[in-house]
């Protein structure tokens, strides 16, 4: 054992070459990755970051300027986005203790509060998540009304953005009656009975939100499943036309 | 032409305004001591900006020119290639009687700017890299959001009341906030008005607003009833909203909550 520092750091540094020299290292990262050959801020590798990441070429590789103000977007789009995604992470934690039928569902969530370890807090933010979700999008909407940023060439991006909203009410709406506590019970009996309503199909559209004539287990089944799956499958369709709109119709909006 | 960066266009009207000055300036002194570049520069500038063909161009026709009348020295070499190479054509057909005026076996006929034969933006469009400017901004408020839920959690847990009850109704009942707007409105209108036919009236107009605003300004000052009707609608439904939440007691009878408190849960 008479090896001395330099000759480990020499294999070290002999190893990092051979891995990155390999055939499985290089069908992994595509040329210009910055894990071949380590990052330096150049042009081309502020290009290659967004052109070599599944997850950022979603962006353009160049924005206008005044697209990066925080003033001018508020950010609001891109968090409406991101909520998405924390709650999609909170709720398929909640789904492993939550099964959706009215003799479970409060114990179920009772369970998860008192012994499930960070099931309080992951609740919680599901919850906070989803409201805010709600104000965002909403207020993305106002932001983009108030930019004129509706008017051509993007009114059908607007229209989907109508819809986008409409999804985002309906998943909160539906996922409001899952704790089946008082409070969901009687919000969702209020919005129910509205619908209820609508004009000649009223007790049709209620038979089949409802699952029945009154609210009970099927009820709980079926807005659960629109909750978890149906619904979250329509909207992530509406989401990648809506941004794949924005980048056809031009990026974003103005200035103004 | 459509992505110059904006410090690069700056830098290249900086250095053209330079070379500018420093052409007037030479033109300006000692006209026996000009360089032999500048002083035609000068000179031709007035007929570069008659004919369209610019400066340069002239310039080296010109002393093409010279070089192929004068001869002697490289030019002459240069010049004398065309004669030599008459043979050659001949061969294939009847020889170009003699090379253009000044010696030249070709003419520039006209210089054709980009500007007039391709679809060129005029103003060069200011961007910037997504990485990093706009990735930062993005990953601040992924993780400012992140930061508020998490911490809003911890402090303040989500309703969670007793077992949902068939035979006992709270007082009030009220639907979810963003719902509590049309809850109000049933208050005054039947609920086939209220709960179905305002806010599908509304939808609907919200996504045809494109269609019937045809203004193509996107100028605050030139929209000013857009937007006029756009704020009252959004405060109109905020106060419904408000009133819903915190205004409506037992029976969803009006209260003051600093009176009888707040009946609402989020």
């Amino acid at each position: 054992m008479a090896t001395t520092k330099a000759p480990i750091g020499e294999k070290l540094a002999k190893i990092t070459q051979q891995v990155q020299g390999s055939q499985a290292w290089n069908s992994i990262f595509r040329p210009g990755s910055i894990f071949r050959k380590g990052y330096s801020d150049s042009p081309r590798n502020r290009s290659y970051v967004i052109m070599n990441s599944v997850l950022y070429h979603l962006h353009p590789v160049k924005v206008k300027r005044h697209a990066v103000k925080v003033s001018y977007t508020l950010c609001l789009g891109g968090l409406s986005f991101f909520l998405f995604i924390l709650l999609t992470v909170t709720g398929i934690f909640l789904m492993f203790f939550y099964r959706p039928t009215a003799a479970q569902a409060w114990d179920d969530i009772a369970t998860l509060k008192s012994s499930v370890t960070f099931g309080l807090l992951v609740r919680n933010m599901h919850r906070w998540g989803a409201h805010l979700m709600v104000l965002s999008v909403f207020l993305h909407m106002a932001r983009v009304f108030y930019h004129g940023a509706y008017k051509a060439p993007r009114e059908f991006n607007w229209i989907i953005g109508v819809m986008l909203l409409q999804l985002t009410l309906l998943l909160s709406f539906t996922g409001y009656l899952l704790p089946w506590d008082q409070l969901a019970l009687w919000a969702v009996t209020v919005g129910t009975n509205m619908m209820g309503y609508t004009p000649v199909f009223g007790s049709q559209v209620r038979f089949v939100l409802l699952g029945g004539k009154e609210i009970g287990t099927d009820t709980l089944l079926r807005w659960y499943v629109l909750h978890v799956l149906l619904l979250p499958f329509v909207i992530v369709i509406f989401m990648a036309i809506h941004f794949w709109r924005v980048r056809k119709d031009g990026g974003i909006s103005g200035p103004l | 032409m459509t992505e110059v960066p904006e410090h690069l266009r700056k830098r290249a009207e900086e250095a053209k305004a330079k070379a500018a000055a420093k052409a007037a300036a030479a033109a300006g002194g000692d006209a026996t001591e000009t360089t032999p570049a500048a002083a035609p520069a000068a000179s031709g500038g007035d007929a570069a900006g008659a004919s369209k063909i610019p400066a340069h161009l002239l310039e080296r026709s010109k002393s093409a020119r010279d070089k192929a009348a004068g001869g002697g020295g490289t030019a002459t070499a240069l010049a004398e290639k065309p004669s030599g190479g008459v043979p050659v054509i001949a061969a294939g057909g009847p020889p170009p009687l003699v090379t253009g005026p000044g010696g030249h076996t070709q003419r520039l006929l006209t210089v054709v700017k980009s500007g007039s034969i391709q679809d060129v933006k005029a103003t060069p469009q200011d961007k910037v890299h997504t990485w990093p400017h706009l990735l930062v901004v993005e990953f601040g408020a992924a993780l400012l959001c992140t930061a508020f839920t998490l911490l809003f959690s911890v402090w303040v847990n989500a309703p969670f009341l007793e077992l949902a009850n068939f035979n006992q109704t709270p007082n009030p009942s009220k639907a979810p906030w963003y719902f509590l707007g049309l809850q109000e409105m049933l208050t005054m209108f039947h609920p086939m008005v209220a709960g179905v036919m305002v806010p599908g009236m509304g939808l609907f107009v919200l996504g045809a607003a494109p269609f019937i605003d045809k203004n193509p300004s996107n100028k605050p000052e030139d929209r000013k009833f857009a937007i006029a009707i756009m704020t009252v609608h959004l405060m109109f439904w905020a106060t419904l909203v408000m009133i819903g939440s915190f205004f409506r007691g037992p029976g969803f009878n009006f209260v003051f909550p600093w009176n009888k408190g707040i009946f609402f849960d989020l």
